[in-house]
């Protein structure tokens, strides 16, 4: 068992800082906050910020709102609680406290993601993220849920191929390490209606990159025997505005990615199949 | 008149099958979720998912063996007639969920894999590396998020579900709603509510589930009349990696693979476990259960665990309990193929490879048989009228349960790589019932309501919260109640229950319920107050907490998941075949005086302070009940004189002309 002892710094007893990069809301100026928290065994930042929760109380004794943020499983598969850790974005699940502590004595740091817009303190909206999946029609279009039989055989190497892409959480790691995905924050207007703000929504968000995981999608999608009957259509998405051409290929996204997906490796085969794609357009014309 | 509209509350499998199906019936859709759909615990479900196929029936295997395995694992606390329907729909599901793009594991020849999964000798289980959860829901999420981009589905993620909404007449006409960021309270109105919210694992404090899984919709509902079935039936998974924060699921696919689970027969033998020789390990499943081995039904496995452990004090680690779980005989390639996923969580997690050396597990809450009474329809051949309005509907009019949620299905005791099969089975199974529902419109629409029954809700549900933001600073802290209530769970209604124990346990989480209405909040805030939100939920566990605590108090027997010492069923001792004959004709005795007393459903109703409990009788027409006989000494003679007693009183004939 992991045993945080022998991990130099951080016995069971000890405590460290946390600073907090906090924000009450969208527009609001965001302020750092420091936390006092005692060390406990096999502790990661999720337990951290269930301490501070229960407590509520800065270093200086001050009573405040605890820290908001986004979690679920604690299993590092449900992609919900990234946050920016010691200046990595990474899962705060998997975030192993002494292990941080190790990097950098007696202090933890959270951000929030960069790249997408601050709800409350570590909280953002990854909305974004999602409309990309439904930019590039990341599915497979099945005739419908009725009784049809199996699907197509798969071979074992085809499976092995498209088995790490659909392991793909939609975090938003590789999203946030890259230099070509701009934040975009759309605010609502007064009186303006759920759909009109949706709408004005994902045309702003249509217009910026559409990021590696989406690329990463289409390729998984594109190699399935029955979604390659729909590539075109996804390899024309990712033409567009905002699409693979963006890709600047600093290579950040598959360095973070917690997931290990060979997010490089989508993005060479989906420009390949875009090249292809504007070869054969320009013959189709 | 308006295009009638559904809620589903809840974006996990089934949630997420319903709202597919329902599109595809081209009826407008409304999905309520703590979290994005996508993120769902369904996720965290690792094994697989159950169906006979084309290997297995040419091994003998039939859906009516999975029926059997199904019922016979779950302690036969099941209503057979839903579980038979699951079962036969079983190789359709997974038929449907490869065409939706499902990475399942391949064959060389390029079919489908399957492993075997405990408590059964065939190898039923499809499975996507050890993610398989993952990556059904992420197929169900895809399909839900193309009807969402024809307008068929309107998705409310980081939305909290307040509770259903009731007409005068006790009828649900939609649901209540708040925006989690705005904190806006909102009324939604429906012909027909879904609730598909999944297990109340936080009413455990730290558990297998996620920490959406805080039973507050179930509840919520409960507290409004509708009925709890089974309650007390928390399944314990076997292997689980402890941790600070939460127990992380080891899938049983571990073991479904080959892996073996043993101690050192020495207690807290210091050395290195990759140099223990054989001769100086202890393989306790295998040498106890010798046909199921390692795949010993789940209960089985954690009360061996247990028992290895507590009692025998044989623990791998002396300051806390746990068992190796061994994969080091399996070769590197193989095992990052089939269950790559669950080792690199074990590895990130604890810092060991379990490719080079055991892991050290321990049982943890996991699963609950537990949830909403729902309602079914049977035919005569004893399978579930499709579209009747009546299957998975609670005693609520126009408010359905499926999935974890439920109380159907597993019956005392999940068996593994089930739950899957009747998530994805009763999501999609529900939606032509409730379509059914829509044209006949039995208790009128929600359009024709006057508009007062949603704005009196919305503002009920408003007024609690303002009431909750105006509490007095400086009282209660709802995070240290919430640790005090899941320690006092999980000491009490886990693995083995003691009347004594369960008594003061429900004193205490009634003291814990009273002190939680004192909660004061330390954010009062009006944007993204998670603090507020967390209270409620809160609050809302005691109910299930105290129907858990007294249906098992009650139930003074052993039955799946709900084991009590005092009560179980010795095994026999004589050395003598007459006297052995006759020790096993008084078990039978027992055994048959135990299932008229017990073989019943635990029905709660919630009175406004506790849970008022009776039974339900349980529709056993298909498969007799039978002892559970796992690895018990003896159980040749009892299953002899058993069988023997069934043949005479003709049960067996009709079972025959069902099957």
């Amino acid at each position: 068992m992991a045993d945080s002892t022998h991990h130099g710094n951080g016995k069971p007893g000890d405590s460290f800082e946390v600073r907090v990069l906090r924000q009450d809301g969208p527009q609001e100026p965001s302020y750092w906050e420091r936390h006092q928290v005692a060390i406990e065994p096999d502790m990661n930042v999720i337990s951290v910020l269930q301490r501070i929760a229960a407590k509520a109380t800065t270093v200086d004794g001050k009573q405040v709102a605890p820290v908001a943020w986004d979690c679920n499983c604690l299993e590092e598969v449900c992609g919900a609680c990234t946050m920016v850790i010691n200046g990595r974005v990474r899962q705060s699940c998997s975030a192993n406290v002494a292990r941080l502590l190790e990097e950098h004595p007696g202090e933890i740091e959270l951000q929030p993601m960069t790249k997408f817009p601050v709800v409350r303190d570590l909280m953002v909206d990854r909305s974004r993220l999602f409309r990309a999946l439904t930019k590039v029609k990341a599915w497979i279009p099945v005739d419908g849920s009725y009784e049809m039989g199996p699907g197509p055989k798969q071979s074992r190497e085809q499976q092995e191929q498209a088995y790490p892409l659909s392991e793909c959480m939609s975090c938003g790691c590789c999203l946030d390490a890259c230099p070509q995905y701009r934040k975009i924050e759309v605010q609502r207007y007064e009186g303006e209606t759920d759909q009109a703000f949706e709408a004005r929504k994902n045309k702003a968000y249509d217009s910026g990159f559409v990021g590696a995981h989406a690329i990463s999608q289409t390729v998984l999608f594109n190699m399935n025997p029955t979604g390659k009957m729909n590539a075109k259509e996804r390899t024309d998405a990712l033409m567009e505005e905002g699409g693979i051409q963006v890709c600047g290929n600093a290579q950040n996204c598959v360095a973070v990615c917690p997931k290990e997906i060979p997010l490089t490796t989508s993005i060479a085969k989906a420009g390949r199949a875009a090249t292809v794609r504007s070869v054969a357009q320009f013959f189709d014309r | 008149m308006a295009k009638q509209r559904v809620m589903i509350v809840g974006g996990g499998l089934a949630g997420l099958s319903a709202a597919m199906k329902l599109a595809e019936l081209d009826i407008d859709v409304d999905l309520m979720s703590l979290a994005p759909v996508k993120r769902s615990h369904s996720v965290c479900a690792q094994g697989g998912i159950n169906s006979v196929n084309d290997q297995t029936r040419q091994l003998g295997d039939d859906e009516w063996k999975h029926f059997d395995d199904t019922v016979y694992g779950g302690d036969f606390l099941n209503h057979q007639p839903p579980v038979k329907e699951m079962c036969y729909w079983a190789p359709k599901v997974i038929e449907l969920m490869d065409r939706l793009g499902v990475t399942f594991n391949r064959t060389p020849e390029g079919f489908i894999d399957r492993r075997r999964f405990g408590g059964t000798l065939y190898k039923r289980t499809a499975f996507a590396g050890a993610t398989t959860g993952q990556q059904l829901l992420y197929a169900l999420d895809e399909q839900v998020r193309r009807y969402e981009s024809e307008g068929k589905i309107t998705k409310y993620e980081f939305w909290d579900f307040l509770g259903p909404l009731l007409d005068d007449n006790g009828v649900c006409r939609g649901a209540v709603g708040q925006d989690l960021v705005s904190m806006e309270i909102r009324s939604f109105p429906a012909d027909a509510l879904i609730i598909a919210s999944g297990g109340p694992g936080l009413v455990y404090g730290r558990s297998t589930m996620s920490m959406a899984c805080t039973g507050s919709a179930v509840s919520r509902c409960f507290q409004d009349g509708a009925k709890y079935g089974n309650g007390e039936f928390i399944q314990v998974h076997p292997t689980a990696v402890p941790g600070a924060d939460k127990l992380r699921l080891m899938s049983e696919s571990a073991r479904g693979e080959g892996g073996r689970v043993w101690v050192p027969r020495k207690a807290h033998d210091g050395r290195n476990p990759m140099e223990i020789p054989e001769a100086d390990r202890y393989y306790f499943l295998e040498e106890r259960y010798p046909e199921y081995g390692n795949l010993v039904p789940r209960d089985i496995a954690t009360r061996e665990i247990f028992d290895i452990c507590v009692n025998e004090g044989l623990s791998v680690d002396p300051e806390r309990s746990c068992v190796y779980l061994d994969l080091t005989h399996i070769s590197r390639a193989e095992l990052d193929r089939k269950l790559g996923g669950i080792l690199a969580i074990y590895e990130k997690f604890q810092g060991d490879d379990p490719r080079e050396t055991p892991m050290k597990i321990f049982p943890a809450v996991h699963y609950s048989m537990g949830g909403l009474w729902v309602d079914y329809e049977r035919t005569a051949a004893g399978g579930l009228r499709p579209g009747s309005i009546a299957n998975q509907a609670t005693n609520i009019p126009n408010m359905y349960a499926i999935g974890e949620c439920d109380y159907q299905y597993h019956g005392g005791n999940r068996l593994g790589a089930n739950s899957l099969l009747s998530c994805i089975f009763s999501g999609l199974f529900v939606a032509p019932c409730i379509e059914n529902l829509l044209s006949t419109s039995p208790h009128g629409t929600a359009a024709e309501q006057p508009s007062s029954v949603y704005a009196n809700a919305r503002r009920q549900h408003q007024q609690r919260h303002n009431a909750l933001l105006k509490r007095d600073a400086g009282r209660e802290n709802p995070y240290l109640i919430h640790q005090e209530l899941g320690n006092v769970m999980t000491r009490t209604a886990t693995v083995v229950r003691r009347n004594d124990q369960l008594e003061e346990g429900y004193a205490k989480v009634e003291e814990l319920h009273e002190r939680a209405e004192h909660c004061s909040l330390s954010d009062t805030g009006g944007w993204t107050n998670q603090n507020v939100v967390f209270t409620k939920a809160l609050l809302d566990m005691f109910p299930l907490a105290k129907s858990i605590l007294k249906g098992a108090l009650q139930r003074d027997e052993c039955r799946g998941a709900h084991y009590k010492p005092n009560f179980s069923m010795p095994p026999l001792t004589a050395e003598d075949p007459v006297e052995r004959r006759r020790e096993a004709e008084a078990w039978c005795d027992r055994f048959a005086a135990n299932t008229d007393k017990w073989l019943k459903s635990t029905i709660a109703v919630w009175d406004g302070n506790e849970p008022q409990i009776t039974y339900e009788e349980i529709d056993t027409s298909l498969i007799p009940p039978r002892p559970r006989l796992y690895g018990l000494v003896g159980a040749d003679v009892i299953d002899k004189v058993w069988k023997e007693r069934q043949a005479a009183s003709g049960k067996q004939e009709a079972k025959a002309a069902a099957h």
